[in-house]
């Protein structure tokens, strides 16, 4: 057994050595990773307020301005700008000013009162689909309220949805988005690190010399692994610490169970490290091919866009993704106040990724070799 | 001789590629042997098969005994190895490599200290204990890689042009460090470019195109038929500017081989052209010499590309 993991103390306290004595690896691991959850917790919000919107009232009449104080009301439409003519009109949201345009015909106010249906044309520029379809669906209830007052007069509406939030009742995106962003983080930072740090070594020779000498291949892979994942672990309570603090995301369920889940996907994490590291020469390649497993994590994952909607093939993919079955550990425990009982089956899975992982670097490590 | 180093017909094929090809030798205990051979002749693939790093396609080594396809973890734990990289991490402290290496082949406690205490004695670096390996010169650095790859007293130490870019002084202060180990009973197995370092080597190897062309003592190879040919005699043409005359020598028939030797030109004649030579060079003086070691291997060479064509 000591055999086969000869080397490992050695070679994990150099390895902690190397971080203390290189202040910029430090700096890199643990500042840049805050700083994109600054950037990204703050900048991604994908609540639609207050979209600009060009009104074309052909009416003026009392009837289309109550229908426009309802569009305003709704908090989605800012109604900022006018327009004397269609081409006015087209004009605005041809330049961008404006991303939904409102026409009231002429003859609406006339249709209301005979009680022929009237029409209310809305624009919206598609080009952003989720701007699009939160004003689809805000118009068309606007309109279903208005034709609800005039055929009930009383105003009492037989059924009322009365739909509540569970896990993120201000619907803040923050909430949604800072988990998943952890997941990517840490595998950014982990994946990077460890490959940079064997890699460095067989650009400096060092590699060929330690190849030399008694350490085995899991002697040498988890002697690196164990200051990584030290360093991953403590950027991760970094992150959750500001997630709490700077985002105000409150963690519903247990801490201990998240960061205790949070080990096998470091596992895998620095498993795929490993594995980069067998196959790239320079550290510019090594940093290439980390960024290359970075871009299916941020796209397949359910980090942004919800797994369920995509092709069955991109589903597939997203199933051997160990993003993916994090970020729904992160999610569950802290939107959710999940625990092990619900998420056992992601953890298990994560572990055995992150096994074969490291079993699949060690192998290819020692084909290389010869 | 008890041989702690053996090949026998060792074949390393890569693909169609034969980086070495069919070497035999051995080399005894205590002994410093040399193995000369261009860049890409199979030097460093032959100490890697001896390391068990490669398994050969054919053929079989051992090392003190142990098989080099059986026993490569047993084989690591008992030899040396110094390559011209060095192999020190530049971050860490002269003595923290020391540590790191002294750790990697599981000596420690007791036995870690005074082993170091040795190695640091022996390659006179204690000074420096503090000083980060990146900060010390070439020279320092070898004498350190020299102190990380013996710190497991190894009985076997292979060197992988160990010298390679330093000064002269330098260097000759880690050969004398050789000799000191040598003279302890470890065998050294040396690859090298230099010719005088290959002449400091109590035997030599030559190595080209993967294959072992000439292998003994110094003199032994001074002798050997193929560098002297039947119906040659090697010369040494003393002759006003020498440069300038280099190029008419070669242009001379009976001359084989030219070359500036300092202020004279050695050359390989044949012996019948030897009269007809010092008639068209009449201001010059000749006189007969043993080839060097460059003169063999120069030799051995040709006859192999002509060979071959």
């Amino acid at each position: 057994m000591s055999r086969l993991f000869h080397g490992l103390v050695p070679i994990c306290r150099k390895e902690f050595l190397h971080i203390l004595r290189d202040p910029g690896t430090l700096f890199f691991a643990l500042l840049i990773p805050m700083l994109q959850l600054l950037l990204f917790g703050f900048a991604i919000d994908t609540n639609v307020r207050q979209v600009p919107t060009v009104v074309f009232d052909e009416s003026r009449t009392q009837d289309s301005r109550q229908l426009l104080e309802s569009f305003a009301a709704s908090d989605v439409f800012h109604l900022t700008s006018t327009a004397g003519s269609a081409n006015e009109m087209y004009g605005a949201i041809r330049s961008g000013k404006a991303s939904v345009a409102i026409r009231i015909p002429y003859d609406y106010a006339r249709n209301l009162q005979a009680g022929t249906p009237a029409t209310v044309q809305v624009l919206i520029d598609g080009s952003d689909s989720t701007v699009a379809g939160q004003a689809v669906n805000t118009s068309i209830g606007v309109a279903l309220e208005h034709s609800l007052a005039r055929v009930l007069p009383d105003g009492k509406i037989p059924i009322e949805v009365l739909p509540s939030m569970l896990y993120n009742p201000a619907m803040r995106s923050a909430n949604f988005f800072v988990p998943g962003l952890t997941a990517i983080l840490l595998q950014v930072m982990i994946v990077l690190l460890i490959s940079l740090s064997v890699v460095r070594e067989r650009e400096r020779g060092t590699l060929e010399q330690l190849t030399m000498t008694p350490v085995t291949p899991l002697g040498l892979m988890i002697g690196k692994m164990i200051p990584y994942g030290v360093l991953g672990f403590g950027e991760l309570c970094l992150i959750l610490l500001v997630m709490r603090v700077v985002f105000w995301v409150p963690v519903h369920g247990s801490v201990f169970a998240l960061l205790l889940m949070s080990l096998p996907f470091l596992l895998t994490v620095l498993g795929i490290g490993l594995m980069i590291s067998t196959k790239a020469r320079t550290q510019a390649e090594a940093f290439q091919l980390s960024m290359g497993t970075i871009l299916p994590s941020v796209f397949l994952s359910g980090y942004i866009f919800l797994i369920d909607n995509m092709p069955p093939f991109f589903q597939g993919i997203s199933r051997i993704i160990p993003a993916t079955y994090y970020i729904q550990i992160l999610r569950g425990v802290i939107l959710r106040g999940a625990g092990f009982e619900d998420l056992w089956a992601n953890a298990t899975i994560l572990t055995i990724m992150g096994c074969a992982a490291i079993l699949v670097a060690a192998r290819m490590f020692v084909k290389q070799k010869s | 001789m008890n041989p702690v180093i053996t090949a026998e017909h060792l074949t390393i094929r890569f693909g169609s590629f034969t980086a070495v090809n069919d070497v035999s030798f051995a080399v005894g205990e205590g002994e410093i042997f040399g193995f000369l051979g261009p860049n890409g002749s199979g030097k460093t693939t032959i100490i890697k098969a001896l390391c068990g790093l490669l398994t050969p396609t054919g053929g079989t080594g051992t090392i003190l005994g142990m098989d080099i396809r059986k026993d490569a973890a047993e084989i690591k734990r008992n030899v040396g190895y110094m390559s011209q990289k060095f192999g020190l991490y530049e971050d860490l402290t002269v003595g923290e490599n020391i540590d790191f290496y002294a750790g990697v082949y599981g000596i420690d406690g007791q036995k870690a200290q005074r082993r170091k205490a040795e190695v640091l004695e022996l390659t006179g670096i204690s000074s420096y204990l503090k000083r980060r390996a990146g900060q010390l010169s070439g020279g320092w650095k070898q004498r350190l890689a020299l102190a990380c790859a013996i710190i497991h007293s190894p009985q076997v130490v292979f060197l992988d042009e160990p010298t390679a870019g330093i000064d002269p002084v330098a260097r000759r202060a880690l050969w004398d460090l050789f000799f000191g180990l040598s003279g302890q009973g470890v065998t050294f197995f040396v690859t090298t470019h230099y010719m005088d370092e290959a002449e400091r080597c109590g035997r030599v190897g030559y190595i080209y195109l993967s294959k072992l062309i000439a292998i003994g003592t110094v003199a032994e190879l001074q002798n050997l038929p193929d560098a002297n040919p039947t119906g040659t005699v090697r010369i040494e043409i003393y002759i006003p500017n020498p440069s300038q005359a280099l190029d008419r020598i070669r242009r001379i028939d009976s001359v084989r081989e030219a070359t500036i030797f300092r202020h004279s030109i050695h050359a390989l004649v044949e012996s019948e052209g030897l009269s007809s030579l010092t008639k068209q060079l009449p201001e010059a003086r000749i006189a007969a010499i043993e080839p060097s070691l460059e003169d063999v291997f120069v030799t051995l060479t040709y006859k192999i590309m002509k060979d071959s064509k």
